[in-house]
């Protein structure tokens, strides 16, 4: 008697080929589609979110691709999610590492066709990954000691990162903009102390690097427009009513007269607690929480400068930068880590009123203030922006750095091949097919740049096979190149990240052979 | 369906709505009961031994796991028929039990049914395969008792415990670095092992991942990871010779269980009551370095104004610690868990070397270590890797071999694995089997038979002839009486599991054999099935 029925409804079971066909098929097409935009000529994709409005997103970004793709095949998924991770780790390559894994499937797939066991094929990606890794190790360099020329790698590196993007007019512009500011973090990775502005307008050219600290607010009315030598007190305090934090308490009254009391007493407790800030002997004072009219009237008598509803980010950062301490009481005055800078003045971004904080007492916070002809073109330059300080944040701690422009993958590809000549048995196949996959990726960065990729990969292979070659593929001419002399930088770290988790989603998609997929939750329809 | 008529022709109603149920009986209710339990050995068979394929199990949210792990495939499979039912609950409790052969229980009843079946064709009465199954259960694991070999370790020499986790950890997704993976595994059952009593407290075992890095960066920390940063962001990042005070009542002002209400009637009250509020939280910060505390761990949150008085006075500390982590805080600082201020004092505050805040990649998130305690009875296992899966399917394979290690410790005794153990029953049961009178014999042959499939699947998955390998190492073993030969899964070059070093433990495979037996046993006396149809 048949079993019709083990799995609930709607389950399903796929299993064996069909179950490697379908995480194959899957994969390969996430690959696929994202596969157009890598290298400096790869071309982006509008992203339209199906939420109120329709927002779209311009970019060539392939996490941010990845992650608002609604996906339904589990292997995708892998995909997605290995990219995404790249993001968090090292913040660049989360195109490659996708286009990378992708590869490693196809070719994977070729070889279970011609009936090689997917475990053999994984000992061999195993072998050949551990190889590529050792060969990269082999010709990193490594300008630690030498800062001029650290900075001029960083410099480069910044500038293969961002000539894949939006901003690839301008690289050096940004790239001067994206080392500097990295240099002022002082080798701390925390990328939280630049803080990147936005503004509609102007032209990307226009976007400039502050060394003080710009906070997206306006000033009080009637307050002081520029103040030098500011103290400033950074707050998290109630500045509209003080509540009775007590539980229960509650305000009961049985005359008009009692009202007014109760309210003048109140003003009074405000007031009170504005002296207690005054006293701190500031002239600025910065608050993360709304700011009545009343308090600010009463700051606006004594001259200061009352800033309400400053963001958390805004007040942490601005905390770092100044050196005060975040205040949430007044009692003690004398104790309070005040924060100081030279001068606070109101500029003008724009059409927007900015507040401008320089000569600020640690320098390692800055900002970059963004212009550019839409939003659409901001929001791309900020995550271009963002991949750049990322990568060069990652540098500044691992200063190992090798050539681009699909040098790595020729250099790991040789050493693949000459293991898998050495290997004895079936894994020699694998491996020679992740050397296939490692140089489908300059293949991809020359067919993007619309060259002939064959032409151009056979010559790179041929330089190649000289030791100690530094050929890539210059997209600009269209031509092989000495990529040390074009200046074409990458981060090793980068593509160590992008070597091993590729290897990592392909076998794991690869020991997959079953695929059962439970019942979509019902979701209860509120009509 | 058969049923009885009265005098005047009426059926007799014996189960209510009976005509909306569907019932199955006798020979076809046990027939269709073993193909459900044979269906999801099938799906699990695959799975077993260290070149076994992984699952991709695809939630009912749309997330994915990939394992192969046989409880988690079971248990997120979805299964609606009550049978298979049975089997997902037979892992789950070889799960519970032992932690490790999951996979292995569910083949090996998957093999008893199939071997049921055809004595149930040749017209043997269910029961009394049950019977003749139960007893060659009997002679197996008293086999197993003779073969398995007490294992001498201690302290400073748990390589072979090490070895043994290995042969767990190779059947995962993570055997590229298994050698690592199992140390840490043995050191963490080390670290918290009570060898006196032989026992094992896993639960101060905490296992915590973080997606990013590489598996290699997988490290054992003595000590507490809490994934949590300090409640304001100017404190102080890293404080030796921290003394913790261990807090369940948040820096809030105080909310009496009974319900009252304050009332503010007049001016005079409402100034009272807000010195009072300000005296309350100055109080309750004052206590806590009062005692002498310098790290401040606690349950709940912090007013915003509390949360500065405790920046200003210079004492760190951590918010919204889940109740678990500050057990574990606990258990490792030797503190004591302070539900009140009032009840603070010196002696209740946990010690530890070194607690620092560590931030990761490129995002924000930061973990708070506890290091260097005064107990160091807690340990935890931190997991990196590539992507989530990857990291759950570790935990995952830790788990196992943390499950391992402990069942050594508190039994030393191990038999080989690859299949040996199982190819040695399986001669002993043969042989026993003439010496029964009776149907049973028939029966206790074909549990010698299944025993068979367990070796033949792991060839099976080794891409190796199964019935051909089989017969070579069964021979071999017989010819030469010693229990140590095995599939070559690895394709090492030899069969001898002493030299390839595969062991498992004996109660492991003791209680797979018995669960096996069990379930078979209540799935054969079923001869009456009876549903609701569907709709």
């Amino acid at each position: 008697m048949p079993i019709d029925k083990i799995f609930k409804d709607d389950a399903s079971e796929e299993k064996g080929e069909r179950a490697r066909m379908a995480s194959f098929i899957g994969a390969m097409a996430v690959a696929d589609l994202v596969k157009s935009t890598l290298g400096p000529k790869g071309m982006d994709k509008i992203l339209q979110s199906t939420g109120r409005g329709h927002s779209v997103t311009v970019t060539n970004d392939g996490a941010t691709i990845l992650k608002s793709l609604h996906i339904d095949n589990p292997a995708a998924k892998v995909l997605v999610d290995i990219s995404k991770v790249q993001d968090d780790e090292v913040g660049d390559g989360t195109t490659s590492v996708v286009v990378l894994a992708g590869e490693l499937l196809r070719e994977a797939e070729k070889l279970v066709t011609s009936k090689i066991h997917p475990m053999t094929i994984i000992a061999g990606y195993r072998m050949a990954a551990e190889c590529a890794r050792e060969a990269l190790l082999k010709r990193v360099m490594d300008n630690k000691e030498n800062a001029e020329k650290f900075r001029s790698d960083l410099m480069k590196i910044a500038m293969t990162t961002l000539c894949s993007k939006i901003l690839s007019q301008d690289k050096e512009h940004f790239a001067e903009m994206a080392v500097d500011a990295i240099f002022r973090l002082k080798g701390s990775t925390n990328l939280e102390s630049i803080q990147i502005i936005k503004k509609p307008g102007g032209s990307l050219r226009d976007s400039f690097l502050d060394e003080g600290f710009i906070l997206d607010k306006k000033i009080g009315i009637g307050q002081p427009k520029r103040i030098e030598n500011a103290k400033i007190l950074v707050a998290n305090t109630a500045m509209d009513t003080d509540k009775v934090k007590i539980y229960g308490a509650r305000v009961r009254v049985d005359s008009m007269t009692k009202v007014a009391e109760i309210e003048g007493a109140e003003k009074e407790k405000m007031k009170d607690k504005v002296n207690k800030i005054l006293a701190h002997g500031i002239n600025c004072f910065v608050n993360r929480q709304l700011i009545y009219n009343f308090p600010e009237e009463l700051f606006a008598d004594a001259g200061v400068l009352a800033i309400e509803h400053a963001d958390f980010e805004g007040i942490e950062r601005l905390g770092l930068v100044t050196g005060g301490e975040i205040a949430s009481t007044f009692d003690n005055p004398e104790s309070v880590k005040l924060g100081h800078c030279k001068l606070i003045e109101e500029i003008m971004i724009g059409e927007d009123k900015l507040i401008h904080f320089s000569g600020v007492a640690m320098g390692q916070a800055c900002s970059i203030v963004l212009r550019g002809a839409s939003h659409h073109v901001l929001d791309e330059a900020e995550r271009s922006l963002h991949d750049a300080l990322c990568v060069l944040s990652q540098t500044v701690n691992d200063s190992r750095v090798l050539l681009g422009g699909g040098w790595p993958e020729m250099v790991m590809a040789k050493e693949v091949d000459e293991l898998a000549r050495k290997t004895a048995g079936k894994k020699s196949h694998a491996i020679e097919a992740f050397s296939r996959a490692l140089v489908a990726i300059p293949t991809t960065i020359a067919d993007n740049a619309g060259l002939d990729s064959a032409e151009l990969v056979a010559q790179l292979r041929a330089k190649h096979h000289n030791e100690g070659c530094n050929a890539g593929i210059d997209v600009i001419s269209g031509a092989v190149g000495d990529m040390e002399e074009r200046g074409i930088y990458e981060a090793f770290k980068v593509k160590q990240a992008v070597l091993l988790s590729a290897t990592e989603a392909a076998e794991m998609i690869l020991r997959v052979d079953e695929i059962i997929t439970c019942a979509p939750r019902r979701r209860e329809d509120r009509m | 369906m058969a049923l009885a008529f009265d005098e005047f022709g009426r059926p007799f109603i014996i189960l209510r709505e009976q005509d909306q149920k569907t019932r199955l009986r006798g020979i076809d209710a046990q027939k269709a009961n073993i193909a459900a339990g044979k269906a999801v050995a099938r799906i699990l068979r695959s799975s077993l031994g260290p070149k076994g394929m992984d699952k991709m199990l695809q939630g009912p949210d749309g997330d994915v796991t990939i394992t192969n792990d046989g409880a988690t495939i079971l248990e997120q499979m979805d299964v609606d028929n009550q049978i298979a039912k049975l089997m997902v609950e037979l892992s789950r409790s070889q799960d519970y039990e032992i932690g490790d052969g999951t996979t292995g229980v569910v083949v090996m009843a998957g093999a008893l049914l199939e071997q049921a079946e055809r004595q149930l064709d040749r017209g043997i009465h269910p029961i009394r395969i049950a019977e003749g199954y139960e007893m060659a259960s009997r002679v197996a694991v008293e086999h197993l008792e003779r073969i398995s070999q007490k294992f001498e370790f201690d302290v400073n020499n748990y390589e072979p415990l090490v070895q043994t986790c290995m042969t767990t950890l190779s059947s995962k997704i993570v055997n590229r670095c298994k050698r690592r993976l199992a140390e840490i595994a043995v050191k963490a059952v080390l670290a918290v092992a009570d060898l006196e009593r032989r026992d094992v407290n896993l639960d101060l075992i905490k296992v915590e991942g973080k997606v990013g890095g590489n598996l290699e960066d997988t490290e054992l920390i003595y000590g507490i990871l809490v994934d949590k940063d300090m409640s304001h962001p100017q404190m102080p990042k890293q404080i030796e010779d921290a003394h913790i005070a261990i807090l369940t009542c948040p820096f809030e002002p105080p909310k009496p269980k009974t319900k009252h209400k304050v009332d503010i009637d007049t001016v005079q009250k409402f100034e009272t009551l807000r010195k009072q509020e300000q005296q309350y939280f100055d109080e309750m910060v004052q206590k806590c370095k009062d005692v002498g505390a310098t790290l401040v761990i606690c349950q709940w949150g912090f007013d915003d104004e509390a949360n500065h008085l405790l920046m200003h006075r210079n004492l760190p500390a951590v918010r919204w610690v889940g109740g678990v982590e500050l057990e574990l805080i606990a258990i490792a600082t030797g503190g004591r868990i302070v539900p009140r201020f009032q009840e603070l004092t010196p002696e209740k505050l946990g010690k530890a070397g070194m607690v620092r805040e560590k931030s990761f990649g490129t995002t924000k998130e930061r973990m708070l270590y506890i290091e260097h305690c005064a107990n160091s009875k807690a340990v935890t296992i931190f997991i990196r890797g590539g992507n989530k899966m990857m990291i759950e399917e570790t935990k995952r394979s830790i788990h196992d071999a943390l499950c391992v290690a402990r069942n050594l410790i508190r039994n030393k005794s191990i038999v080989y694995g690859g299949g040996a153990a199982e190819i040695a029953c399986s001669l002993a049961v043969d042989a026993a089997a003439d010496k029964y009178p009776g149907v049973e014999q028939y029966a206790i042959r074909a549990f010698a038979e299944a025993l068979d499939s367990v070796p033949m699947a792991l060839a099976e998955n080794s891409g190796l002839q199964p019935i051909e390998t089989l017969s070579a190492v069964k021979s071999q073993q017989l010819k030469e009486n010693i229990p140590f030969y095995g599939i070559d899964c690895n394709d090492v070059g030899t069969n001898d599991m002493r030299e390839q070093n595969v062991f498992e433990t004996l109660i492991g495979k003791q209680q797979q054999i018995l669960l096996a037996t069990q379930v078979v046993k209540m799935i054969l006396k079923i001869d009456d099935v009876i549903s609701n149809s569907e709709y």
